[in-house]
């Protein structure tokens, strides 16, 4: 197999509060290939977009304590400020949760979507908005010249997050961060955003990771998943295979308990029981032991490591790497 | 006023009886502009609605953002005026009910909002917040006040021990426990759950399900579940109402609705909605709608879909769709419907 992309290497990025550390990324490791949609799922505070940040060294005020991001061989978290804006513009582009604040009020759409092709390329100012306007045109926005010309507040929150995307994509970069894409939009605007990234996917073949905290978007969207908690990777593999045969409890129980459009019959759902985790105060050993309905002696004293679990999978679990199967009443 | 239903409304309220019963429902919000600020146009959030929801049932109410399920809710309960139609409640038209008369019904309806972080007044103990519909309504003083919070927070699974703590020392999931204690502090018979679980955490949304699920049956509650996640409306509800644009599209139980949409909009709401099983979506048919949602200040002539909609004629232009009957308890309102 080719060299990876992009590649993560034991990243730990900490934030110093009065109250305590916050270790949000505490030693994520990960692969991205040419070409591939990778998801990370995880809720509030499991630290998926603090990974994201850190890629981008935009995790400021928190501070990248350890670890290597690798991007065509060279360190990102090593690189100079102004090397990294290159970076930044052009190889690895960006997309947030709130189209509504990403974007600057005060300039025109079609200005912001060509800056990256002025800053970056040194294009001049009528060559940029051309091909901001095609880009426009190509994310699906209609009369793309006129709307180049309107400012974000005129824009609908679905357009105004194709406008980003299309921001992201003038420079033809290699990997697309997308970071809760969707989340603040509705759902028949979701599946149109959805429907276009698989889109540049395709046609553009950039490599994507795809920041979710909804298990039915990376289902739908991504080959590979990785599954965050506390900071931590705690599974990884095939989406098919993790969606399939959950090998940690977590991914197990959060699969479980949520209401299912096709379900048949109506059954209490499973909830996780307890408490998200305090990330100042980590339980000790794995930090998802109070909640887990599998624990064993072991997982409250030693912290478990990602380690290979069946064929295709990495669980960070004592209980299924001990082979143990996840089942439940 | 015809003569049948005269008589109906002289007849004594049953059990049987729709709990609510709304009629051409309209809420519409003045928008002014100019110097003057005079009223221009009107946002016609809800534009003619018609509802029954029984007593004991779950009725989900779906929709995107804007739609005016939540003015919806809201008017029903008369936290909100309505601009014409009416709302009957217990068979009592509650429509223009002030003073007295309101606070009298409002004892029997409360609501459960989407925000725990902004539904609570940070500078009152949990008890105070809990205690408060007991003070108003005079339901409860002294022990018997103190004893009846305490009994609420067990019941929604809080220690009772937390009465004089304050919301901030609490995570969302246990903040939308207190606003549902709150909601049960009257004992009421409707409760108006407005997104109760979109600000939670996936793996706390199912908690706060079950309870709602566990405190319907043991109070005999009934609900209208306001939610944009589809997947979850159906889970709770015995039947789903699906709007759009201040109007109600479909109504069916949520099981029929799921296996066979007649209106293209619920259609397509459905394909939208991921399952999160990768085999599932990989093989699934979707139908992504274009555009975007008409403006509810002039919504479009005839139905409101049609500027959306994958099946529109010119007729739909013409003429509005009235909500018919697609078999039992299955309504559509759509002239091109899906098979």
């Amino acid at each position: 197999m080719a060299a990876p992309l992009l590649e993560l290497h034991d990243l730990k990025t900490q934030f110093f509060t009065p109250e305590g550390v916050v270790k949000a990324v505490d030693g994520v490791s990960l692969e991205l290939h040419a070409g591939e949609t990778l998801g990370i799922v995880g809720e509030s505070g499991s630290g998926k977009s603090v990974t994201a940040l850190s890629v981008m060294r935009l995790q400021r005020p928190g501070k990248i304590v350890g670890g290597e991001v690798r991007f065509k061989g060279r360190d990102l978290t090593k690189l100079s400020e102004v090397e990294m804006r290159e970076i930044r513009g052009q190889e690895i582009a960006m997309i947030f949760q709130d189209p509504m604040t990403s974007l600057n009020p005060v300039f025109r759409t079609g200005w912001q979507v060509g800056e990256p092709v002025r800053l970056h390329q040194g294009w001049d100012k009528a060559r940029a908005l051309g091909v901001a306007v095609s880009m426009l045109n190509r994310v699906g926005i209609p009369a793309p010249e006129k709307r180049a010309r309107d400012y974000p507040h005129q824009f609908s929150g679905g357009m105004r997050q194709r406008a980003m995307i299309a921001m992201g994509l003038t420079t033809t970069p290699k990997v697309l961060i997308a970071d809760e894409p969707t989340t603040a939009l509705d759902v028949t605007i979701q599946a149109q955003i959805l429907d276009l990234l698989r889109q540049v996917n395709r046609e553009f073949g950039t490599a994507t990771i795809l920041i979710t905290h909804n298990l039915g978007v990376v289902a739908g969207m991504c080959e590979r998943v990785m599954v965050m908690y506390a900071g931590r990777i705690v599974e990884s593999g095939p989406t098919v295979d993790v969606f399939a045969h959950p090998k940690h409890p977590y991914t197990w129980s959060l699969l479980r308990s949520i209401p299912r459009l096709d379900e048949e019959r109506h059954e209490p759902l499973k909830p996780i029981e307890g408490l998200p985790p305090d990330l100042i105060n980590l339980p000790s050993g794995c930090a998802f032991h109070p909640r887990c309905s599998f624990k064993m002696e072991r997982c409250s004293r030693d912290v478990p490591t990602l380690t290979r679990v069946g064929d295709t999978q990495l669980a960070a679990c004592w209980v299924t790497q001990s082979g143990v199967e996840l089942k439940g009443a | 006023m015809p003569k049948a239903e005269a008589v109906q409304l002289k007849r004594a309220w049953t059990t049987s009886d729709p709990l609510v019963s709304v009629r051409g429902l309209k809420t519409w919000f003045p928008v002014a502009s100019g110097v003057l600020q005079r009223t221009t146009a009107h946002v016609h959030a809800v534009d003619g609605v018609d509802l029954d929801i029984k007593k004991g049932e779950t009725l989900g109410l779906v929709g995107e953002s804007g739609c005016g399920k939540s003015t919806l809710g809201r008017t029903i309960i008369r936290l909100l005026d309505p601009t014409a139609g009416t709302i009957q409640f217990k068979g009592e038209d509650i429509t223009h009910q002030r003073g007295a008369a309101l606070r009298a019904h409002r004892r029997d309806m409360a609501m459960i909002f989407q925000d725990p972080y902004a539904s609570l007044d940070p500078r009152q103990t949990v008890g105070d917040i809990v205690g408060e519909p007991l003070d108003i309504h005079r339901l409860a003083s002294g022990p018997a006040r103190r004893e009846r919070i305490r009994d609420l927070l067990d019941v929604v699974g809080l220690n009772p021990g937390f009465v004089d703590r304050y919301p901030h020392e609490f995570s969302g999931g246990q903040r939308q426990r207190i606003g549902i204690a709150r909601a049960l502090a009257v004992d009421p018979t409707f409760i108006v759950c407005d997104e109760p679980i979109s600000a939670l955490d996936v793996s706390i949304q199912a908690q706060i399900i079950n309870l709602l699920e566990k405190l319907q049956s043991k109070f005999d509650l009934t609900y209208l579940f306001i939610a944009h996640d589809l997947s979850v409306v159906k889970h709770i509800s015995n039947r789903v109402a699906v709007m759009y644009l201040g109007k109600i599209m479909e109504i069916a139980p949520g099981q029929q609705l799921y296996r066979r949409p007649r209106h293209p909009y619920t259609g397509s709401l459905l394909s939208a909605i991921p399952i999160p099983d990768p085999l599932i979506e990989r093989a699934r048919e979707r139908m992504i709608l274009q555009g975007d949602v008409a403006s509810p200040v002039n919504p479009p002539s005839g139905c409101r879909f049609r500027t959306r909609c994958p099946r529109a004629q010119p007729h739909c232009a013409e003429e509005e769709p009235p909500l018919e009957g697609f078999g039992a308890e299955h309504l559509a309102a759509c002239f091109y419907p899906l098979d």
